[in-house]
């Protein structure tokens, strides 16, 4: 078991049905409060290595350890423990539609309050008011009566971001948070996802497209290609070299 | 190098050699088809008995357009008729100097005999004028010695109010003129302007009716129509209250994933029995605590407020809304206590609460006059909720037990050596294979009246151990059994099966059961509605985006939650729209399901029918197309606007 307050990932393989090897004995390890960029290709691995750590995808070998606990050993209900403390940014938002944007941040909470209660969309005061503090910290206390779906792009991650502070992560776990939205907005989530890293020191786990971003937020990057772990080390370090080694060599480095 | 190419573009170009080859087995083909078509055809007529011989038969048209006749004419509105005699005199056998009649105002309505006078029988032509355009009625011969109205034939006056008709005359020779009477029948008022007609009765006493009038076919069809779409309205409701929740289990996306070990597994197979079994005492005991209370209404409606209460503060300390630690195992064992009488105590409310429905709603009935069945209904539903609530104890407590059992399956994991747990899971499978075969074999026993004992348990459990065993040697290595996709295989099996059922077919059980009536006709059409509806809601389900199920489960949330929030708003739109399309076809559905018994409008138009009283028939039917048309109308709408 590593020390606490590290997340170590060891030998970590995974094998889809079909057989393909979406990862390829993948060590490393992120010490807390670091901002680690995840660098790849489009099916590199990234969002099935971002999804091992929390076990929506089971890794097929390997040790994944967070806090001292073997999270691949965990049973399903130490598993909702564990995960309640991990917050997770999608590419697509993955809001629900049709809920109110208050409903999409209370999910959050899930994982802590009374599961019969929260049934009947009964939630506890205090984690209502959360709730809308969480949203004013993105600035989008006003649309909490929307509807999730009559929100803009750049609005729905910002209620995605809202719904992973909600778990008082120690951790966040974002896969391409800005690859559907414009260079603007993207900058904006990543500064949301940056002021989460420094103020409440949460480690951020962040797959990424485009190098200016590695470059300007990331503390730390690893690289996967193919499923294999290609490179890790400062951002600074991707020389032209390593580009092509991570991208491959027909690659145009464009930001 | 010019050659080459030429050669190869021919070949290219000009693919003759191969064409005709072709054409002719394709023209062959086609002829073998046509005669294979034709020789379906053939045996097609033969077995339904397709008769042209029948179509042209003179009876056969003549019934057709007195049905069809009958049927355009629906018997909406009764009518008071009134009988206005028209008289002319005329002379048999003819007198010496022949036998003039009276002179006729040419502009009053009037009939003329000719020729005035005639050979006893002989033919007379009647000419009518003035009447009533399109009127009906007798025309009789009044002899002059006694009243007998002796009927001669019927006639139809024309669109100008004149008819002409020739009849012979009977026999009844007298020196005085005889009388030729006109009787035309007309009905009384008109739609636009209905009249107030007094009648007297045989016994002599006077009422005054409205002409026309509502008729009693129409008013009948208006009873049965009521009933035919609550009948629906009934059927389609407590479908759709099933087919949600079973929907779920035949969603490959929600069902895939499940798997559990199989130690798990086979306890939580055992526990199921238990959890009946002591589900079904719980329900005895607190039955017996409720009856102790039912005597006296005050005691109902005290108890109906104190222990709720106390659940509530129950389930509020052992159930605490934010939970920050794991509790301790004692923690957990006196929660689980207090949950488990917190529970025994709701049983007991439900029964108090089933009684006390019994006596309002037969406390209320007789008071409401017209509203009487409101009151009634809470009786029902009282009666209804007494009787299942055994049912929902049993299956609350297996679920319960089957979920403990679940645990000490994952205790056991984490605190026994694996290798034990390797072997001990083999027995384990068997005789869980064992229990569930001798359920199944304790209920096909009951279906089919075995009573050896030999039959119903030995030989189940022995087959049923043996396949618990051979899964449980095929499984050795898997830690984990898709329990989920098995679940959605049956589901589905069972869906299709029940699916493929005609509800016409499936109320003749249920006619058995509860008599015939709506009820029969309700309980088949919801069968049926809960199949078609849960396969059409699962196939939703499965169309749903996997995003949010995804972010809701990283949340760490339970699988309960997970549906609650991220698949059930998913699907509200699609599940309402096809609960209102379900409840058109089964408007559709109940309109006819009294053929067999089953209630609702179709039991009338068969019986009017069988009568050959064609024209309530067509009001009945009339009522169909007006009730279907605008359900089919009104779902459309609404759904158009939902989704």
């Amino acid at each position: 078991m590593g020390p606490p307050g590290m997340l170590k990932v060891e030998h970590l393989t995974k094998i889809y049905e079909g057989g393909t090897l979406a990862l390829d004995d993948v060590s490393f390890e992120v010490p807390d409060g670091q901002f680690l960029a995840v660098i790849g290709l489009s099916g590199s691995g990234k969002s099935t290595l971002l999804r091992c750590i929390n076990r929506l995808i089971e890794p097929t070998e390997g040790r994944i350890t967070w806090n001292a606990v073997d999270v691949t050993q965990a049973s399903q209900e130490e598993m909702r423990r564990i995960r309640r403390r991990i917050g997770m940014v999608f590419q697509h938002f993955n809001l629900v539609h049709r809920s109110k944007v208050l409903t999409n941040v209370l999910q959050g909470s899930l994982g802590y309050v009374n599961p019969a209660l929260s049934l009947i969309n009964r939630f506890p005061k205090d984690q209502v008011r959360k709730a809308y503090q969480q949203l004013a910290r993105v600035g989008l206390q006003e649309k909490a009566a929307q509807r999730a779906d009559e929100l803009s792009g750049g609005q729905q991650q910002r209620v995605g971001v809202a719904r992973a502070l909600m778990q008082d992560p120690e951790m966040i776990l974002a896969d391409e948070p800005v690859a559907s939205l414009d260079p603007v907005l993207a900058h904006s989530i990543m500064q949301y996802l940056e002021t989460i890293n420094n103020e409440d020191e949460v480690t951020v786990l962040c797959s990424l497209h485009f190098l200016d971003l590695v470059h300007r937020y990331a503390d730390r990057a690893i690289a996967l290609n193919e499923g294999k772990l290609v490179f890790e080390g400062a951002p600074s370090e991707i020389d032209d070299a390593k580009f092509k080694e991570i991208y491959g060599q027909e690659a145009e480095r464009v930001g | 190098m010019a050659n080459g190419n030429d050669t190869s573009q021919q070949s290219r170009l000009d693919p003759t050699p191969l064409e005709p080859k072709r054409g002719f087995k394709r023209t062959i083909f086609f002829i073998l088809a046509m005669v294979f078509g034709v020789i379906v055809y053939a045996y097609g007529f033969d077995v339904t008995r397709v008769n042209l011989d029948e179509i042209k038969s003179e009876t056969r048209q003549t019934q057709l357009v007195r049905v069809l006749r009958a049927l355009a004419r629906p018997d909406l509105l009764t009518y008071e008729r009134v009988s206005t005699p028209t008289n002319a005199a005329f002379a048999m056998p003819c007198p010496a100097g022949g036998f003039t009649a009276d002179e006729v105002d040419d502009d009053a309505r009037h009939i003329t005999v000719e020729p005035a006078c005639v050979e006893p029988g002989g033919k007379i032509t009647v000419r009518g004028h003035n009447f009533s355009a399109n009127a009906r009625g007798t025309l009789v011969q009044v002899p002059p010695a006694d009243d007998l109205e002796l009927r001669l034939a019927e006639f139809q006056v024309d669109g100008n109010g004149d008819f002409e008709i020739t009849v012979n005359s009977r026999e009844r020779d007298s020196d005085q003129p005889q009388t030729i009477r006109a009787i035309t029948r007309e009905n009384i008022g008109s739609i636009f302007n209905p009249v107030e007609v007094v009648l007297t009765d045989d016994s002599g006493s006077v009422s005054t009716v409205s002409s026309p009038r509502i008729s009693k076919s129409t008013t009948d069809t208006w009873d049965r129509i009521i009933e035919t779409v609550f009948l629906a309205f009934l059927a389609t409701t407590l479908g759709t209250v099933i087919a949600v929740p079973l929907s779920f289990m035949a969603a490959r996306n929600l069902m895939r994933d499940i798997s559990v070990p199989m130690t798990k597994l086979a306890l939580q197979l055992l526990a199921l029995p238990v959890g009946v079994g002591v589900g079904i005492l719980a329900a005895g005991w607190a039955r017996t605590i409720s009856e102790q209370l039912t005597d006296s209404t005050f005691l109902v409606i005290l108890g109906l407020v104190v222990i709720p209460f106390l659940m509530i503060l129950a389930f509020r300390w052992a159930l605490p809304p934010v939970e920050e630690e794991p509790p301790t195992p004692a923690e957990r064992s006196l929660r689980a206590a207090v949950m488990t009488i917190a529970s025994v105590g709701g049983i007991v409310v439900l029964f108090l609460l089933a009684s006390l429905m019994v006596t309002v709603g037969d406390w209320l009935a007789p008071r409401l006059a017209a509203f009487e069945f409101i009151g009634s209904f809470v009786a029902s539903l009282g009666d209804i909720l007494n009787a299942i609530i055994t049912l929902l104890t049993a299956l609350a407590t297996a679920g319960v037990l089957m979920n403990l059992a679940g645990k000490l399956g994952m205790w056991m994991k984490g605190h026994l050596p694996a290798g034990f747990i390797k072997v001990f899971r083999i027995p384990l499978a068997a005789v869980a294979g064992a229990v569930l075969a001798v359920l199944i074999g304790i209920g096909i026993g009951s279906l089919y009246q075995i009573t050896d004992p030999m039959k119903i348990y030995w030989v189940p459990a022995a087959v049923g151990g043996t396949i618990g065993l051979a899964l449980a040697i095929r499984a050795y290595q898997k830690e984990q059994v898709g329990i989920g996709l098995s679940i959605y295989y049956i589901a589905r099996t069972i869906f299709n099966a029940i699916r493929s059922i005609e509800p016409l077919v499936m109320v003749i059980v249920f006619v058995v059961w509860v008599g015939i009536g709506p009820f029969a006709g309700s309980l088949a059409l919801a069968l049926h509605t809960v199949a078609a509806l849960a396969k059409l809601y699962s196939e939703q389900v499965e169309s749903i985006l996997p995003g949010p199920i995804e972010a809701v489960k990283a949340s760490g949330a339970t699988r309960i939650q997970t549906i609650v929030y991220a698949v059930i708003p998913q699907i509200v739109p699609p599940y309402i729209s096809f609960t209102l399309y379900r409840w058109d076809i089964n408007v559709r559905m109940s309109t006819i399901i009294g053929f067999a018994g089953g209630g609702g409008i179709g039991f009338l138009l068969q019986q009017n029918i069988r009568l050959l009283n064609y024209r309530a028939a067509s009001v009945n039917m009339l009522a169909i197309a007006i009730v279907v048309a605008s359900m089919d109308y009104l779902s459309s709408r609404i759904r158009e606007r939902i989704v």
